[in-house]
């Protein structure tokens, strides 16, 4: 009973570490063949496909973080107040949304969306691939498929996602501003004053920082579902599931260990 | 300098492929010398294709070795393996096309990828290509808008894209009407006429196999059965070749079969 138990949180073990492993295998491959899909020292068509992959995982995730920012700053601006309102300090409500976005939610807001618009669709493209043969007929063709189809991706990711992380922090510190005028009267103009007395660009590059490893790890889980597909259709439709599945897990948890440095920095 | 005519393009040396245990290739000897047509046939699962797939390089065998113009494909150098990889030119059972791109682009994508070529040369090039196998209209569709038999002949064009000294195809004609699989034919006979090309092609259709073969190859059982000309096949005794000649089927409702699994069924022996 006990062996097995054992044996079983070992096999499980085992997986994780191996899964870890393929993981770090596919993104040194990645950093080595990133080079090709820069503009002018690269391939000419990597770059073409990275600025197509720009505007597919960037551009139009757009409106989806847009959205999802204004909503989430909107609700933690009423949250904030329904309890700052007791003490007489809607002040603090500023305070909240601003460091709140800056420093955690725009990064993770954005990352979120990204996870599930595009890391599903990485591997669904990459295990199509595999199933009709497209993946070894680029190999006969001496295509390297991860210069051909993950570096332009990881590229494209690398320099979206901090984008729309701004983006992300705009919005949410927008919809805080707007609360503040309907609950309170205070002016945009007043309302950005504080908000830019309030943010610190030592929080605002961390969390871009944070979106960068947010990208990796997006990008990286995709793909290596879409290469590990084996099988049919299916098996496809499983794999995309599972990217977004792993990767919003493993972008909280980077989160967490993250955050935890920073913290710890901070007090040191 | 040695002497690189006589030796063979392609050198299968005892190799072993296994699935789960299961030994689909099973210490394979083949040589394929320059501008030599080889057919291989054997019945469906007997693991042709994995066969094709060692020879282009896909997978590595778990043992033995392919030598692809002497070089060997397990060879660690990233440049052989581009230099080999580019002289081989590969139709996949499953066409295998790029869904994502236009037939043209299909065709294009190597040229554009490890040629210098001008846009309007590669243009002229892929139409070429086109032409013979009879899509030149088809260009500008997606490879999902064409029917089986097409998209198997546009990615016969793909392969010829880069002009390369070997071609391997796997199941051309399948699919494909008389006239065209015909017309297949031919092409490859003038393909070795005017460039002097190895072909390997994996085929069902004895008729066009006799047509094209310098040598066959019969594979049963993950071991090559028989090699030999055409004309030798014909007149052998094998009894496996015979029975693929003469189109005869295994026994396959053997009754005393049947009985015995139902009596195991009755005594449990499955649970
Ligand atoms: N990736 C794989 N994993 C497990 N088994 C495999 C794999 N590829 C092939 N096989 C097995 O190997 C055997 C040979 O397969 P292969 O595709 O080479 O057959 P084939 O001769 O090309 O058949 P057909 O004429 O139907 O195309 C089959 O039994 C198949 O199940
Ligand atoms: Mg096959």
């Amino acid at each position: 009973m006990i062996g097995s138990a054992v044996e079983y949180v070992g096999r499980v073990t085992l997986r994780h570490v191996e899964y870890v492993g393929g993981l770090a295998i596919q993104l040194r491959a990645a950093l080595a063949s990133m080079r090709r899909a820069l503009p002018l020292v690269g391939n000419r068509n990597r770059w073409r496909s990275a600025v197509n992959q720009m505007l597919a995982v960037g551009v139009n995730a757009c409106p989806m973080v847009g959205i999802m920012a204004l909503c989430t700053g909107f609700i933690l601006a009423m949250q904030g107040a329904s309890e700052f309102r007791k003490f007489g300090a809607m002040n603090l409500v500023v305070d909240l949304v601003s460091l709140g976005f800056t420093r955690e939610l725009g990064p993770l807001l954005a990352a979120l969306a990204v996870s599930g618009r595009s890391g599903s669709a990485f591997s669904a493209e990459i295990g199509t691939m595999v199933v009709t043969e497209e993946i070894d007929a680029l190999r006969t063709m001496a295509l390297d498929p991860i210069e051909f189809l993950l570096a332009p991706k990881y590229l494209a990711m690398l320099i979206m996602l901090p984008c729309l992380t701004i983006m992300s922090n705009a919005c949410g510190i927008l919809a805080g501003g707007l609360f503040m005028r309907i609950s309170t009267q205070m002016t945009l103009r007043v309302y950005l004053g504080y908000v830019a007395d309030s943010i610190v660009l030592r929080d605002v590059m961390m969390g871009l920082l944070k979106s960068l490893a947010f990208a990796t790890i997006i990008v990286q889980v995709g793909c290596l579902e879409g290469f590990h597909v084996r099988g049919g259709p299916d098996a496809v439709g499983r794999s995309a599931t599972s990217a977004v599945v792993k990767s919003t897990f493993l972008v909280i948890l980077s989160d967490l260990a993250f955050t935890g440095i920073f913290y710890l920095m901070e007090r040191h | 300098m040695p002497d690189t005519a006589a030796e063979p393009a392609i050198r299968v040396r005892d190799v072993v492929v296994s699935y789960g245990g299961r030994r689909v290739l099973d210490g394979i000897n083949l040589d394929v010398a320059r501008g030599e047509t080889m057919v291989l046939i054997g019945a469906s699962g007997s693991g042709k294709s994995t066969l094709l797939r060692q020879i282009i390089g896909l997978e590595q065998p778990q043992a033995g070795q392919v030598l692809v113009n002497g070089m060997d494909l397990a060879t660690k150098s990233k440049k052989d393996l581009k230099k080999i990889r580019l002289s081989i030119g590969v139709a996949f059972q499953d066409a295998a096309l790029f869904n994502s791109m236009s037939v043209e682009e299909n065709l294009a994508l190597p040229l554009r990828e490890h040629t210098r070529l001008a846009e309007s040369t590669i243009r002229l090039m892929t139409w070429m290509k086109l032409s013979v196998v009879g899509l030149a209209d088809f260009g500008k569709s997606s490879p999902r808008e064409l029917s089986g038999g097409m998209r198997k002949r546009a990615a016969v064009a793909r392969a010829l894209s880069l002009d390369p000294q070997i071609l391997v195809f796997d199941e051309p004609s399948a699919g494909l009407d008389p006239i065209i699989a015909a017309e297949l034919d031919e092409l490859i006979l003038a393909l070795k006429r005017a460039f002097n090309m190895t072909v390997v092609v994996v085929t069902h259709e004895m008729a066009s196999a006799f047509h094209i073969a310098d040598r066959m190859a019969m594979l049963y059982n993950g071991s090559l059965i028989a090699i030999g000309r055409p004309d030798e096949l014909r007149k052998s005794a094998q009894p496996r070749l015979r029975q693929f000649f003469d189109r005869v089927p295994d026994q396959v409702l053997d009754p005393s079969v049947i009985q015995t699994y139902f009596e195991r069924y009755l005594k449990g022996d499955f649970e």
